[in-house]
């Protein structure tokens, strides 16, 4: 399970490494998210994935999988979400601003240069 | 943009109801099990999405005339003055603590501060979430 | 006192919630943020105090008992960084005011600063890894919000490029830290350093996990390869802005690296410190050759940042006491120098109406203060005697001879010739020369912005004149992070 997991992250990152390449902007944005989704996964599947019951209060098992890591990715996830809606909004107002969603015609070109 | 889809609007109206009970559930559900108020929360904020698909914003703004930005304040203030508490007792910050109350109807029942801190996750999560909506929806 | 050390992350975050209410009131936000800044030097400065006289503190969030939780640790280190901090962020909050503009200022500007100073500070005083990468997204997000603030064409442009690279930045992140927790079933730092410590010594997945989170600080911190977003963004905000990021984001970045290549990493110091020592080489030079190369005052002082990124590095690289001594003494005076000159290069920009060199001119003969002050600067930024820059350098310099790392000690020595040339250029071409203006007033004035400017310079002068007071602070920060022991013991009490 643990070696499916890792090449799951892996196929993530490379997707996402592939669309974070790309000219679009929302294409850019979906790859980091993708990305991100990449490194949770990884995260989670770093600590051993069901090497016990969940860890809740109650359940008396023997033994429990460590919570750590969840609560690791949960926090991930949350910044994750509030970076990519940020990140969305951001793209939107580049585009209207700029007038395109192609970053090849979004470089720097100040004008004394 | 005044959308006029009326098997939405009537499903909404239903459905609307049920997540947010759902919502609550969750919210209290927290601490112990599964559930607590960062998914109450978003559980929240999905029904008003749903509102919003099915109506309009203005709509919407008619219904609840609240400025989620200060939602999302009065959570953050909610949530470290929650953790904040615990200087009055000489604890450190973030301490928590929790007893056993008894209630008329519901009967024994376990309170914890932490309680307090998901309520203002909660409040944190549905302004942040609609001011987003809020935001990309007014723009066009 | 038990919660000391909570207070310079609180402080700042409870005034950014309370401003969050109120973002139309100007006046009430000015106020808040300037109160708030005094406070937060005043309780700065006394954890200082209290770190210097009785050794390290700790907290122990929620009660709960180190490994477990999550520990909040003031070293010398730390303190002295928040201090500065602190000291570095009322100015450039005033500055901000007669600067930033109406609009910005009713958009959550102060709210958002306070976030950023939030987001820095408890980078600074976390000890645990997972906490600072937290820590680091609430000052990038601050910063993110702070960059395209205003939203102009350029600043909207730029910003994508910005956030772009530190969400990638922030994935390596996450990847390194679940590696680091695979081998090592730990986050808290004084356990990561004696689990390392124990663990067999030539493990290469380690040095492979130094070498990710040196990507990652390395990009938060503008190290060579990965400097390439810096130029362009700390360009595009506004001069207040900019100088909170020119003088504080990078400087965590570095503040990171320190930590994680003192403290955690020491199990392979021949490769992973010798590629810090080159890197640092390289980013000095390529720091300088920028500086050297362009005509636009910003960008100038922007590659300037970069080269001061590769002095303390090397600094860290070196793994002496003195090296390291000399590392922080630098860090701190280089956070305060590049606010005050962030500061000085805004005025001369509204004094100028112009951020290129060229369209400058004689700006001395209507600004004297502002000319002399920056003159001062620069020379703090360079290291002449009586001003702080100075003792930093020499003991890098002593810390890399004791080390045998004589071809990077020249290499910083001519870089900082050439940061010497690059910024009296500005002062030659901008203060003195043909007069460009004949009215220097039309573009506004610079009145009321010179006293932060001031205030900064003379913290500046003295850093330099109780240079004494502050290497005894600045030693025992080194000491710490020489002997890990030290911090061990301070913060699993054992």
């Amino acid at each position: 399970m643990e070696i499916l997991m890792s090449v799951t992250a892996g196929i993530l990152f490379m997707g996402g490494t592939y669309l974070v390449l790309s000219k679009n902007i929302i294409r850019i944005i979906i790859g980091t998210s993708v990305i991100s989704h990449g490194a949770h996964i990884l995260l989670l599947t770093m600590a051993g994935l069901k090497t016990g019951a969940p860890p809740l209060l109650g359940l008396e098992a023997s033994s429990y999988t460590d919570p750590l890591p969840q609560a690791l990715i949960l926090t991930a996830i949350v910044i994750s979400f509030g970076v990519t809606s940020f990140f969305l909004v951001l793209g939107y107002r580049a585009y209207k601003e700029n007038g395109t969603d192609n970053t090849e015609n979004m470089r720097g070109t100040d004008s004394y240069d | 943009m005044k959308s006029n889809d009326v098997i939405l609007q009537t499903v909404a109206n239903i459905v609307l109801f049920i997540i947010l009970m759902f919502s609550v559930f969750l919210f209290f559900n927290g601490h112990h099990e599964p559930g607590g108020g960062f998914i109450g929360g978003l559980m929240t904020s999905s029904a008003l999405v749903l509102l919003l698909l099915a109506y309009d914003l203005e709509t919407v703004k008619r219904i609840l005339p609240v400025d989620f930005k200060l939602v999302t304040a009065a959570g953050l203030l909610v949530a470290v003055g929650t953790g904040m508490g615990s200087f009055f007792f000489g604890a450190p910050f973030l301490s928590q603590t929790y007893d056993y109350f008894h209630f008329p109807v519901l009967g024994e029942l376990e309170l914890a501060t932490a309680l307090i801190f998901d309520v203002g996750v909660y409040l944190v999560v549905v302004g942040i979430t609609l001011t987003i909506i809020q935001t990309i929806g007014e723009d066009r | 006192m038990t919660n000391l050390l909570i207070w310079p992350i609180l402080l700042p975050l409870l005034t950014g919630i309370l401003l969050l209410f109120a973002p139309k009131q100007i006046r009430f936000q000015r106020v808040l943020s300037a109160i708030s800044g005094a406070g937060l030097i005043a309780v700065t400065v006394f954890i200082l105090l209290t770190v210097r006289d009785g050794g390290i503190q700790t907290l122990e969030l929620g009660g709960w008992t180190p490994p477990f939780g999550i520990v909040l640790v003031g070293d010398m280190l730390a303190s002295l960084l928040t201090t500065t901090t602190a000291v570095v962020s009322l100015p450039i909050v005033i500055f901000a005011m007669s600067t930033i503009g109406k609009e910005r200022e009713q958009f959550y500007f102060y709210a958002f600063y306070q976030f950023l100073i939030t987001g820095v500070m408890g980078a600074f005083l976390t000890g645990d890894i997972f906490n600072l990468f937290v820590f680091f997204e609430v000052m990038l997000i601050s910063s993110y919000i702070l960059i395209v603030h205003g939203g102009t064409k350029i600043q909207l442009r730029e910003s994508f490029k910005y956030v772009l690279v530190n969400v990638i930045s922030s994935a390596f992140f996450v990847v390194a830290v679940a590696y680091l927790y695979a081998v090592t079933g730990t986050l808290n730092m004084a356990q990561l350093s004696q689990r390392i410590g124990s663990l067999d010594s030539d493990a290469p997945i380690l040095t492979v996990i130094a070498v990710l989170f040196l990507i990652v600080f390395g990009l938060k911190g503008a190290l060579f390869p990965l400097y390439f977003w810096l130029p362009a963004s700390y360009t595009a905000p506004p001069s207040a802005i900019a100088a909170v990021f020119g003088a504080l984001l990078t400087k965590v970045g570095m503040y990171s690296i320190f930590r994680t290549y003192t403290i955690i990493f020491t199990h392979d110091t021949g490769f992973t410190h010798q590629l810090l020592a080159v890197l640092a080489a390289c980013t000095m030079v390529i720091g300088v050759i920028g500086a050297v190369a362009h005509q636009d005052v910003k960008k100038i002082l922007v590659y300037n940042v970069i080269v001061a990124v590769g002095f303390v590095l090397f600094g860290v690289s070196t793994l002496t006491e003195t090296g390291m001594a000399g590392a922080v003494f630098y860090l701190i005076h280089d956070i305060v120098i590049k606010g005050a000159l962030f500061l000085l290069l805004g005025a001369m920009i509204i004094a100028a109406g112009t951020s290129h060199l060229r369209n400058m001119g004689g700006l001395i003969k209507h600004h004297p203060r502002l000319g002399w002050m920056f003159f001062t600067a620069v020379m703090a930024l360079v290291g002449v005697p009586p001003l702080s820059g100075f003792v930093g350098k020499l003991l890098i310099i002593q810390g890399g001879a004791q080390d045998g790392q004589y071809i990077i000690i020249a290499v910083m020595m001519a870089a900082s010739l050439l940061v010497l040339y690059s910024m009296i250029r500005i002062f030659l071409y901008g203060f003195y020369g043909r007069i460009r203006l004949e009215k220097a007033d039309q573009h506004g004035s610079t009145k009321g912005l010179l006293l932060p400017c001031a205030f900064l310079i003379a913290v500046s002068a003295f850093i330099g004149l109780g240079a004494e007071s502050v290497y005894q602070m600045a030693a025992t920060a080194a000491q710490t992070l020489h002997d890990p022991q030290i911090y061990i013991d301070a913060v699993l009490k054992e």
